[in-house]
């Protein structure tokens, strides 16, 4: 039996403590945000957070998030509303969305240790996501807003208590039709 | 206004010329909130705000007031196509009509409730208002009324002075942002159905092969392994079958399913499969390579085109010649989410989610593979992780709805990264083997291009042949392109802009070459060439314009500050343009190549002239800034 904690609630799992921990989060605990792109740890697109720091859930097996604080893109606010998502939806980068869950993470874990990162920060730090859209200007764009949204003591915190509210005067999408 | 890539403008614009109701498009609840339904398929575009802006604009109701849904593959909706960079232009006129002929119901609902002439109404954010009485009315209140009136006739509605425009030209963020900044389940891989099964198929790793047998009673022995089968596959209706619509290929394979997806996956680790590799089994392509070397010396099969007398001026003595080969490499689309399908067959019924490019294609090969009506095959859309040409094609929906009714249950088969790579439909390779001569002015004079390709007789492979009309044909006094063809057991397709993804590097590149054997700038040179009265355009060839092109390459020239600037040692500027799907595109880019050789781009300028509007400006700079990183990582 392993026990974790995923966005601050406490899960436990009985089955093959080898399964990667991407498998256990989307399909045990059905958060489907952290996405599975390659399975090799080459993408990023399952980049969640362990104990505070970015690795890639899907070559990392349950067993090495035993007792550990996972935190995922569902975690990160429940409402779209940390700065770095607000950027991120303010500066429209996303094009087909699907690696945005482990850039927002590599990039929430980048601001939490360098509060005002330069572009050579950001690019090593968030090396190691790929983006087949090529979406890397207005990221790196939206890392450095979201920085000047954040003030510096609320780093720290920045996972549980959100600096600035999402604005959207646009147009929504409804779910679809079932 | 469908111009270039004359295949998939054909395709945009018909089988189904449907006339379009705007109540099928357009609802509006009592608040006033519009409810629009977007019909194609979003991989990263943005089509799903882009068709609604149009509709929005002309309907005249404010952006803020809009919500957006899901079509489901419909005929109704016309042709949900979303390739060949048509969605757009495709829909730029239909999707505004629909637009405005809601907005004709609404005014004829008000004028008839007011007893005044509908020509005395106006409009504007969402209410209908009659001046002279100073009454008015929202769409909300007007709603019910509103869709008993008559559709106008699409022909006789007058659109928007352009310069009225609110929201077509004003960036809009994408609708799905915060869905996804906050990881909602909104991909095809994150579909879920109550008592779904998770499935992965081993296909036949050649083109053409068959399972024949294999360890099925060791695989479902295994911890969680609900099914284990062999797929016998169809075999392809030709050998270079246009893989959208002719058939996208049942291929054959094995299937597992499993209460996990986890499960399935592990299980291939013990599988063991007897294939027989069929034709294709000991193709190479380090011999296809040599092959093409041969044939390049060789009498060419074809000729595509001809003007005046190429070889007669590569005798001359007054010319420079020079030649050069490229090597067009087979590219996989490696869309960032894997291909993946969910279906539920039930009951003589099947239900799929897909993010198919084409879906009404898609659910029509469903129903013929499953032997049922289409009318029995909904075809949900749902967002795709990046398309760019892959998820055109539907052999993921076939092995899905196969699955799904071999085990009679919903099943959703997901491929991994390796399965995404080895069983893509590649850009096709090639090779050019290129010869040109310019005269003792600098002229460009001869330009001749031996096309050794993939295919067989005048078949060339699907989306690997040449484009009729590629620039130079016309520009260049003798001019000759020609092909020989040998065959190829690989699926394939198009990947963004067909042809000009490997075309453009090939031209432009040995434009540079004679520029510089010409002893000219090569940006001048480009100019000198468009300066040329043009031949006539030939059968099916579509043409550039090249007063629009200069436009672009005059405005990068002068953006990057081309011919002004001093680099050091090792840095400089490179020029390129190209003409692809009714778009013009010029690109200055600074590059710095190290002493090891290796290259660095620095910056890239970008003009564009795509038509008379931008629609989105943010999602056209993403698109353009995208598209150049594309472009660079399939260079390098």
């Amino acid at each position: 039996m392993i026990k974790l904690k995923v966005n601050g609630k406490n899960q436990q799992f009985d089955g093959d403590p080898e399964m990667p921990l991407l498998w256990v989060l989307r399909d045990e605990l059905d958060l489907k945000g952290t996405k599975f792109g390659c399975g090799m740890g080459l993408c990023g697109a399952c980049t969640v957070h362990l104990n505070g720091k970015p690795m890639r859930s899907c070559s990392t097996p349950v067993s090495a998030a035993a007792n550990a604080t996972v935190t995922t893109i569902e975690g990160i606010s429940p409402d779209g509303s940390h700065p770095v998502q607000v950027a991120w939806q303010e500066l429209d980068v996303p094009q087909c969305g699907y690696c945005q869950a482990g850039q927002i993470m590599s990039a929430c874990a980048l601001l939490a240790k360098t509060s005002k990162p330069t572009d050579a920060d950001i690019d090593a730090a968030m090396n190691g996501n790929l983006c087949r859209c090529g979406t890397y200007l207005r990221l790196r764009a939206a890392i450095h807003k979201a920085a000047e949204a954040m003030p510096a003591k609320a780093l720290v915190k920045a996972e549980d208590k959100p600096a600035t509210k999402a604005t959207r005067s646009g147009a929504r999408l409804l779910p679809n039709k079932k | 206004m469908l111009g270039l890539y004359p295949k998939a403008a054909a395709l945009a614009q018909g089988p189904q010329q449907v006339a379009l109701a705007p109540t099928d498009f357009i609802r509006i609840a009592p608040n006033g909130i519009v409810t629009l339904t977007a019909k194609n398929t979003e991989i990263g575009q943005n089509i799903l705000n882009t068709l609604p802006m149009l509709m929005a604009e002309e309907l005249d109701v404010d952006w803020k007031d809009v919500r957006i849904v899901r079509a489901d593959a419909d005929n109704k909706y016309g042709n949900q196509f979303t390739g060949g960079s048509t969605a757009t232009p495709a829909n730029w006129v239909p999707m505004r009509q629909v637009g405005a002929a809601g907005r004709h119901m609404l005014i004829a609902a008000a004028a008839n409730t007011w007893g005044v002439a509908e020509s005395e109404c106006s409009t504007a954010s969402g209410r209908v208002h009659h001046k002279t009485s100073n009454r008015s009315l929202g769409y909300g209140e007007l709603a019910t009324k509103a869709a008993t009136m008559p559709a106008p006739d699409f022909r006789t509605l007058k659109l928007k002075d352009p310069k009225d425009y609110k929201i077509i030209g004003t960036s809009t963020v994408s609708v799905e942002n915060k869905d996804i900044v906050t990881g909602k389940p909104i991909f095809g891989i994150d579909v879920k159905v109550p008592g779904m099964l998770y499935a992965v198929m081993q296909r036949t790793p050649v083109l053409g092969g068959k399972a024949v047998s294999a360890n099925l009673d060791a695989i479902k022995a295994l911890k969680g392994v609900k099914h284990a089968f062999i797929v016998e596959g169809r075999p392809l209706r030709s050998d270079y079958p246009n893989y959208l619509f002719e058939d996208p290929g049942f291929e054959s394979g094995v299937a597992i399913v499993a209460d996990s997806w986890r499960a399935a996956q592990s299980a291939r680790e013990k599988l063991e499969v007897k294939w027989d590799s069929g034709k294709w089994g000991a193709q190479d392509s380090v011999e296809n390579a040599k092959k093409a070397g041969e044939l390049s010396k060789q009498t060419p099969m074809r000729t595509l085109r001809q003007d005046g007398e190429v070889e007669a001026v590569f005798k001359r003595a007054d010319v420079k010649a020079l030649e050069a080969n490229y090597m067009i490499p087979f590219i996989a689309h490696g869309t960032m989410e894997p291909q993946n399908c969910t279906a539920h067959f039930k009951d003589g019924k099947l239900e799929v989610w897909s993010t198919s490019q084409i879906p009404q294609p898609g659910r029509t090969a469903t129903a013929q593979l499953l032997g049922l009506r289409e009318s029995d095959v909904t075809v949900h859309m749902v967002r795709g992780g990046g398309g760019f040409g892959r998820r055109a094609y539907n052999d993921i929906m076939l092995d899905a709805a196969w699955i799904s009714k071999q085990v009679n249950a919903p099943i959703k088969l997901v491929w991994s990264r390796e399965d995404d790579i080895q069983h893509d439909y590649y850009r096709c390779g090639g090779f050019q083997f290129m010869k040109g001569a310019v005269d003792k002015d600098g002229k460009l004079v001869a330009w001749h291009d031996h096309f050794v390709a993939y295919g067989e007789g005048n078949a060339f492979a699907h989306d690997g042949g040449f484009q009729p009309g590629e620039f130079p044909v016309r520009f260049v006094p003798n001019y000759r392109v020609q092909s020989s063809v040998m065959g190829l057991g690989l699926k394939t397709g198009a990947l963004r802009a067909p042809y000009s993804n490997s075309t453009a590097w090939v031209i432009q590149s040995f434009i540079d070459e004679l520029a510089h054997a010409a002893g000219k700038d090569p940006l001048q040179f480009r100019l000198d060439l468009l300066a040329t009265t043009p031949l006539p355009l030939g059968q099916r060839e579509q043409g550039l314009d090249a007063a629009r092109m200069i436009g672009v390459i005059k405005l990068v020239a002068e953006k990057s500050g081309w011919g002004k600037r001093n680099f050091p040692k090792g840095q400089a500027l490179g020029v390129a343009f190209h003409f692809s799907h009714r778009g013009y595109f010029a690109e200055v880019a600074d590059v710095s190549v190290a002493a090891n050789k290796k290259i660095k781009v620095n910056k890239v300028w970008v003009a564009a002239d795509v038509g008379s509007h931008i629609i989105n400006p943010s999602s056209a700079e993403t698109q353009v800034q995208g598209a150049v990183i594309d472009g660079l990582s399939e260079m390098i």
